[in-house]
């Protein structure tokens, strides 16, 4: 980016439209497209990590503890220390950003893909197995389906805070639309700030949307009923409940 | 796995432990304004989330439910880096109000939310015995709904603390003290040391607070609860 002879003053607005104007086709768009590669990357490898060891944990009892508290102290850490250890081992590249929101990703889902499959109720399982049913064709047929809805909602938190931990990597030069952060304290100059926060939470909630209605395609069953009690929702945004570091 | 050794060689050299740059020095500047953020989160938030959950007749609660676990979400959404920035950039303020700011807003929410979940999810039964012995909505909801909902109160205290440890670190990017100095000034030169050694610091802090609030909830959550 090219420094512009700007020097904040009692008349200059909050936001200069012809410097989004210069800077949307290069400079925003590139952070908003590694934006979009450093956020989703570690979800679906939180993703892919997260099934397998959550039907294991769900099959071995004594495991699950262990992971539980293995990722509830992990999930605890700031985002900006995991980075900055994760640089020993990766150098400044975008797996420094990518490995610890994977982590982070996992974290969240794990629990909900063990409970998802422990909610199953037992006579739906002696159901599967009396219509002979293998325990394969049971867990991918009836188990997984069921657990989808408690699943995506780990899923919903991890994307919506991986979105905006991702920024927090500018700190260290890796950090899409967090660079706009950067660039703007350096210079003194709210817009690219105000945009980069405007287009975290927009990218943020279209995402949140978009795996809502994905939720809704993979799950027909659910449709048409009554929607559970608010304060059931909210016990659920409490369980998952973290964020930001 | 080098760079790791030389990272805790730094923590051996004696200079690091001296002066306002020194790790005890740092280490309690941080924990101060974590502390402070968090004395004024809970000051904020726990009343409020009490207060909501324990209304529930009228046609608000319905929507008070819907904006108090919304805030939660939208919390999640905003990047604490870009907030922490633009507030030192518009406000002329000393240094730390334009930082507490951001760090209470982002904080507030956990807090709020599960003190509201903890108290509206206290089954029904349970608040009519509790009137039915002559108790005041204000008896029922220090007696009765804050014990059960304990668990969850300290939940919700655990994460806003541990993302005001965060957030805290990141806030050294704008002039803050603390345990973020050594990963900023670090990083501006370009030493590798440094940087290491402070998230290491970081990582300590976050998992004792973990332990210490696993200690708070033996202290404070009633037998009665914790057995069910």
């Amino acid at each position: 980016m090219s420094p512009s002879a700007f020097a904040p003053g009692d008349d200059e607005p909050l936001i200069r439209w012809d410097w989004i104007e210069r800077n949307l086709g290069d400079d925003i768009a590139e952070a908003f497209q590694e934006h979009l590669i450093l956020s989703f990357t570690p979800i679906l490898l939180g993703l892919a990590i997260a099934l397998p060891l959550g039907i294991a944990c769900a099959r071995w009892r004594r495991l699950y503890p262990v992971v539980l508290a293995a990722t509830s102290v992990l999930y605890a850490v700031p985002a900006i220390a995991l980075f900055v250890v994760l640089v020993a081992f990766t150098g400044l590249t975008y797996s420094t950003v990518i490995y610890p929101l994977a982590l982070y990703t996992l974290s969240v889902l794990v629990p909900g893909v063990v409970d998802g499959l422990r909610s199953v109720p037992d006579h739906v399982r002696q159901s599967a197995d009396a219509m002979g049913f293998g325990p394969l064709r049971r867990l991918v047929q009836v188990e997984l389906p069921l657990a989808i809805p408690v699943v995506m909602a780990g899923l919903r938190v991890a994307t919506v805070s991986n979105i905006s931990l991702v920024s927090v990597g500018s700190l260290i030069g890796i950090g899409g639309l967090g660079e706009l952060f950067t660039t703007g304290l350096q210079r003194d100059f709210p817009t690219p700030i105000i945009v980069g926060i405007a287009l975290i939470i927009a990218l943020a909630l279209v995402s949140d949307v978009l795996l809502l209605l994905v939720q809704r395609l993979l799950t027909p069953w659910e449709r048409g009923r009554v929607s559970r009690r608010p304060e059931r929702a909210a016990a659920e945004a409490v369980t998952v409940a973290g964020g930001e570091r | 796995m080098n760079a790791i050794w030389s990272a805790l060689e730094w923590f051996t050299f004696s200079q690091q432990w001296r002066g306002p740059d020194g790790i005890p020095s740092r280490v309690v500047e941080h924990v101060w304004y974590s502390l402070l953020g968090f004395v004024i989160t809970v000051l904020i938030a726990l009343p409020a989330g009490l207060v909501l959950g324990h209304v529930r007749r009228g046609r608000l609660a319905g929507l008070t439910g819907f904006l108090v676990t919304s805030s939660a979400n939208a919390a999640r959404a905003l990047p604490t880096l870009g907030l922490l920035i633009l507030a030192v950039i518009l406000t002329s303020a000393g240094d730390l109000v334009p930082i507490l700011i951001p760090l209470v807003v982002l904080a507030v929410p956990p807090v709020l939310v599960n003190a509201y979940a903890g108290v509206q999810q206290v089954e029904p039964g349970l608040r009519d015995a509790a009137e039915g012995m002559g108790m005041r909505g204000r008896q029922v909801l220090l007696r009765v709904e804050l014990p059960v909902a304990m668990p969850l109160i300290l939940l919700g205290m655990r994460t806003a603390m541990i993302q005001i440890i965060s957030t805290a670190t990141i806030a050294a990017y704008v002039g803050l003290g603390g345990l973020g100095r050594y990963i900023v000034d670090g990083y501006a030169r370009q030493d590798y040391d440094s940087m290491a050694g402070g998230a290491i610091l970081v990582i300590a802090l976050a998992v004792v607070t973990q332990f210490a609030f696993a200690g708070a909830s033996r202290l404070t959550v009633s037998p009665g609860v914790r057995a069910r």
